[in-house]
């Protein structure tokens, strides 16, 4: 692999990293404040996505659609939280993981029911498209570096959030002492809506960042969700910090994998059988990493109180 | 004379026509097929064109129970087993993955079933694994691949990056390609299953010199990897089979199909009769074109309705023999069985093009003519 | 237990019930509902060995998926080497496939076992949430090595054709297999009673409940929660097993998360914890894809309607319904 192209498979993985800090962040955050369990985070991601596609196609305006992917996934997030997902705070994670997954089924069925059993067409805006030539030389899509920036600005905003204004240090009082923030006098209800949304709104726009280069459909939430569920684990539950850490170690190691597995096992074996085993192999690689991680750090690299 | 001659005539298809009614039997169908989750609107389509066929068919006593297998193929399994069981249909058709028929075909064919498949064609199903109550009605997996690597030589391609997803179909997709292309490989990549992000391999085909892409990434697959294709500025040509080019997905896709070849069996614009009728009504009936599944789908009505017009159902062997002529206008053309009951058929080469707004294929070329499967020498049939 | 209380009454009800099920189908002329209650006995078997980790361990495993699929290709295999007649391997020593349920149920159960092994041994160190999503992540890990492994089908998967031999039965016969099936579904509630009930039942409960007064008394907790999770993964890969058999079929699709979800949604339908929980989730859930799945292409989205309003308002699931709280609350 030659030095450009090594930057670029590096500037890929850090790109899918970004796009899994969106979802991770949300999924952690609600953790850590309401020590909730929420399957349903992938279908918030897809609310995002087919709202910024339904919003796009009507509008013809790409940024409209983002708008509106936030706005209707942080509503439809609101309403999960008041209907249902506020009855299971005081229950086990069993009740959530059950519950949840309830909601999983409804949302997808739900949403086929309203846009068909077709993908949805969602594209990246004109500014944004095609690609730039990054110093070296080397051409990169415009929209990829966007969502770097994007994601990074997010992860800026979060953390401003979170130790500069009121909403934070209730948030953080919240991670720390219930009982104790309550007897302050904050409505912790409506806090905890305000958290789900936040987290439900972060998920929607991912999905609309996400749709706008992959496909608007049914479903599409489950596979990242799972992809975030091991980001947290590694990064350490409930830590926005951790989970940026491990979003993008866990896009590098799988990017970088699953480029340089197949050539390695090329070395000994015939081509085609190498890049099989090869690509077998690598997607089992984030698993490794997570296994890794737990042997030396049980806690995930971040620990919830560091 | 003339006037007796032309009485002569109507006389005789008059008796055709009164015996051919004589025979038309009824029939219970089973239909499995995915109408739920993820790839549902492949099932839809393959439901809605069989649908057409039947409600457009002269004979009303063609029952058809339609289950969601909900693209699990323990489903699938059970299900058969209740239309068997329960329902006690006598042909069973609608599946749609190649996964889901390797799970149901062979057991229904052993108790004595009848399996019409609208789209899946394992390979297994075609060699060693064939039989004579097995037809396939759309294609073998590798058909349309093949097809692909016959025209890269064609057009004069030498050096083709190929990928596909790590698993069976991807594998043959590959196996298929390269069966027919003969130029070298610049690369060939097994990308993850479900995998959305292309960023890696899309670096790899720019730095691997190719002159060619070929890909085959169904569903949510080949969408992603087709808008990403566009805006990375790679320029290689791309080449891939029709499913990923189909007029369900070309809608997602958008104009970064644009001018895309691929190779499909069935085109809108397939210049026959049948055809032109087929796309006609079924715009009337959904108010969408149909899709290269739905054209399946129909084509499986009509050939069971076919053999219906000419033998009892319950006459296993009548039946059979009147499955095998397969004398139905097809939406293809000319259809016609090889000796594994897989279709011998033309595989043409498509153009994804702007038809006002809408996107959709016109055929700009004839990949393989009159094509058998690679494993019909297999077959002990 | 002095006096029969509702439970035992339910209990005894849908023994009686499963085991007439097969006659009232044949007189009916049904038979397919011998298959269907097949399932049933499977998926409760499943469940039962869920039930174990999870009503009596208080361990929220998410990923018994990988263990119903590893139980499944192990009779998969050895079953297809048996058809081909091709040996496993050659060397070192020679190992040759068989269509013998007894061995098969023999080598689903150990290969299972292993790696629930392997899989507590790593996600034990944790709990909670943690524990979930690791058990999980571990299942999808296997999910895509299945998928993605050239051998044995990859997404494909494998097709027995014919039904493994058992003694003197004729398995391809409906009611054969089926009561093989409810034996070991009676099989697996009687020693998951067995062994809630005994000192080892006794040590699980309390170190779900005070991990300290354990190892204050010299007992690792942590040893105990494996034992029982690498029990509890052996009954789901012998149920995987015979759902493979059920199937004459197995694929990945059996190590995916749905199904890790889907058993355990028949052990919460029925009642977490309950003896014949997993078994009357199991009645629940098949009756109700059963009927609904006939009706209407979105039945799913009244299946999470159903759980929903399970989760939220009927703790404790049909049983808890029916008998009442259970008493160790």
């Amino acid at each position: 692999m030659t030095a450009a192209l090594f930057f670029e498979q590096l500037l890929n993985g850090m790109q899918f990293g970004v796009t899994l800090f969106l979802m991770a962040a949300g999924l952690t955050l609600v953790f850590g404040v309401m020590g909730l369990i929420n399957l349903a985070h992938g279908s918030l991601y897809m609310i995002g996505a087919f709202a910024c596609a339904a919003v796009a196609a009507a509008t013809g305006s790409f940024w409209l659609g983002l708008v509106a992917s936030i706005v209707a996934a942080a509503f439809a997030g609101a309403i999960i939280e008041v209907s249902v997902i506020r009855r299971l705070y005081d229950r086990d994670h069993l009740d959530q993981v059950l519950a949840t997954f309830a909601l999983i089924l409804i949302i997808s069925e739900g949403c086929r029911f309203v846009f068909g059993s077709f993908p949805l067409f969602l594209d990246v805006p004109a500014i944004l498209a095609g690609p730039v030539i990054l110093p070296g030389g080397l051409p990169y899509p415009i929209y990829r570096l966007s969502i770097i920036v994007v994601g990074g600005l997010v992860a800026l905003g979060l953390y401003l959030l979170i130790a500069k204004t009121r909403l934070g240090i209730r948030i953080r009082a919240g991670e720390a002492d219930r009982e104790m923030i309550a007897a302050l006098g904050v409505d912790i209800r409506t806090l905890y809506t305000i958290v789900f949304a936040l987290g439900a709104g972060l998920a929607g726009f991912a999905g609309a960042m996400v749709g706008a280069l992959q496909s608007v459909q049914v479903g599409m939430g489950e596979p990242v969700l799972i992809l975030a569920f091991v980001v947290i684990v590694i990064g350490g539950i409930g830590s926005i910090k951790g989970a940026l850490i491990a979003s993008i170690l866990v896009g590098v190691v799988d990017t970088l994998g699953r480029v340089s597995l197949p050539s390695m096992f090329g070395l000994f074996m015939d081509p085609s059988a190498a890049s099989s085993i090869g690509s077998s192999i690598s997607s089992m690689l984030i698993y490794v990493l997570m296994a890794v991680v737990l042997i030396f750090k049980p806690e995930g690299l971040v620990s919830q109180n560091g | 004379m003339r006037h007796l001659k032309k009485f002569a005539v109507s006389a005789l298809a008059l008796t055709l026509a009164a015996s051919s009614m004589a025979y038309a039997g009824g029939a219970k169908i089973g239909m499995i097929t995915t109408l739920s989750g993820g790839g549902s609107g492949l099932g839809i389509d393959v439901r809605d064109g069989f649908m057409l066929a039947i409600n457009q068919s002269d004979n009303k006593d063609v029952e058809v129970v339609i289950e969601d297998d909900a693209r699990k193929p323990e489903l699938a399994v059970q299900i058969a087993d209740k239309m068997i069981q329960s329902e006690k249909v006598d042909i069973l058709t609608g599946i749609i993955w190649s996964n889901l028929a390797m799970a149901v075909v062979p057991s229904v064919v052993a108790q004595g079933k009848f399996y019409l498949s609208p789209n899946a064609g394992p390979s297994q199903l075609a060699g060693k694994g064939c039989n004579p109550n097995y037809f396939n009605v759309a294609w073998q997996n590798d058909n349309l691949h093949e097809a692909m690597g016959a025209y890269a030589n064609a057009v004069g391609y030498k050096n083709s990056y190929i990928l596909a997803p790590n698993y069976p179909a991807g594998k043959d997709a590959l196996t298929g390609y390269k069966r027919f292309y003969e130029g070298d490989l610049a690369g060939e990549v097994y990308t993850k299953l479900g995998a959305t992000d292309y960023a890696a391999e899309i670096a790899q085909i720019r730095a691997s010199g190719a002159d060619s892409v070929f890909f085959f990434l169904p569903g949510g697959m080949g969408i992603a990897f087709m808008k990403q294709y566009a805006a990375s500025g790679v320029d290689i040509p791309v080449l891939g089979p029709a499913f990923s080019f189909d007029q369900g997905i070309l809608g997602a896709v958008g104009d970064a199909a644009l001018g895309v070849k691929n190779s499909s069996q069935w085109s809108n614009d397939l210049d026959n009769d049948a055809n032109k009728a087929f796309v006609a009504s079924f715009q009337e009936a959904y108010g969408r074109l149909p899709s290269l599944y739905a054209s399946q789908g129909f084509d499986t009505a009509n050939l069971i309705l076919s053999a219906l017009d000419g033998a009892d159902v319950k006459d296993a062997d009548a039946f059979r023999a009147a499955l095998k002529v397969a004398e139905f206008d097809s939406v293809r053309g000319d259809f016609r069985f090889g000796n594994n009951n897989h279709p011998i058929q033309n595989i043409y080469v498509r153009e994804v093009v702007k038809d006002g707004d809408v996107l959709t294929n016109k055929i700009v070329g004839l990949a393989l003519e009159q094509h058998t499967d690679a494993y019909a020498q297999e077959c002990g049939m | 237990m002095a006096s029969l209380s509702r439970e035992s009454i339910l209990n005894i009800f849908l023994t009686l019930a499963m085991v007439a099920l097969p006659f009232v189908a044949t007189a009916i002329d049904e038979p397919f509902y011998i298959t269907l209650a097949t399932r049933v006995a499977i998926l409760g078997l499943a469940g039962v060995g869920l039930n174990l980790a999870l009503g009596t361990g208080g361990l929220v495993s998410f990923g018994h998926a990988a263990f119903f699929g590893v139980g499944g290709y192990a009779a998969g295999i050895l079953a297809s080497h048996a058809l081909n007649y091709t040996p496993i391997m050659e060397s070192p020593f020679l190992i040759e496939g068989t269509n013998q349920m007894l061995i098969i149920w023999l080598v689903a159960i150990i290969a299972s076992g292993i790696v629930a092994y392997l899989i507590g041994l790593l996600s034990l160190r944790t709990s909670g949430v943690y524990f979930i999503m690791i058990t999980l992540a571990f299942a999808q890990m296997l999910y895509y090595f299945a998928i993605s492994w050239p051998a044995y089908g990859g997404e494909d998967g494998l097709s027995i054709y014919v039904r493994n031999a058992f003694l003197g039965v004729n398995t391809l016969a409906p009611h054969g297999f089926y009561f093989i099936c409810l034996g070991l579904l009676f099989g697996g509630i009687f020693l998951s009673a067995t062994l809630k009930n005994s000192r080892f039942g006794a040590a699980l409960q309390s170190a779900r409940q005070n991990e300290e007064r354990l190892s204050a008394v010299g007992v690792r907790p942590f040893n105990i929660k494996l034992t029982a999770f690498v029990i509890s993964g052996m009954m789901t890969g012998l149920a995987g097993a015979l759902f493979a058999d059920l199937n004459r079929f197995v694929s990945p699709s059996m190590l995916s998360w749905h199904m890790s979800g889907e058993i355990m949604i028949l052990v919460i339908l029925g009642g977490v914890g309950r003896l014949y929980g997993p078994l009357a989730g199991a009645i629940i859930y098949i009756l109700f894809e059963f009927i609904f799945g006939g009706m209407t292409e979105h039945w799913q989205f009244f299946l999470g309607l159903v759980l929903l309003g399970v989760v939220l308002f009927a703790r404790g699931g049909v049983i808890g319904l029916i008998a009442g709280r259970a008493r160790h609350d």
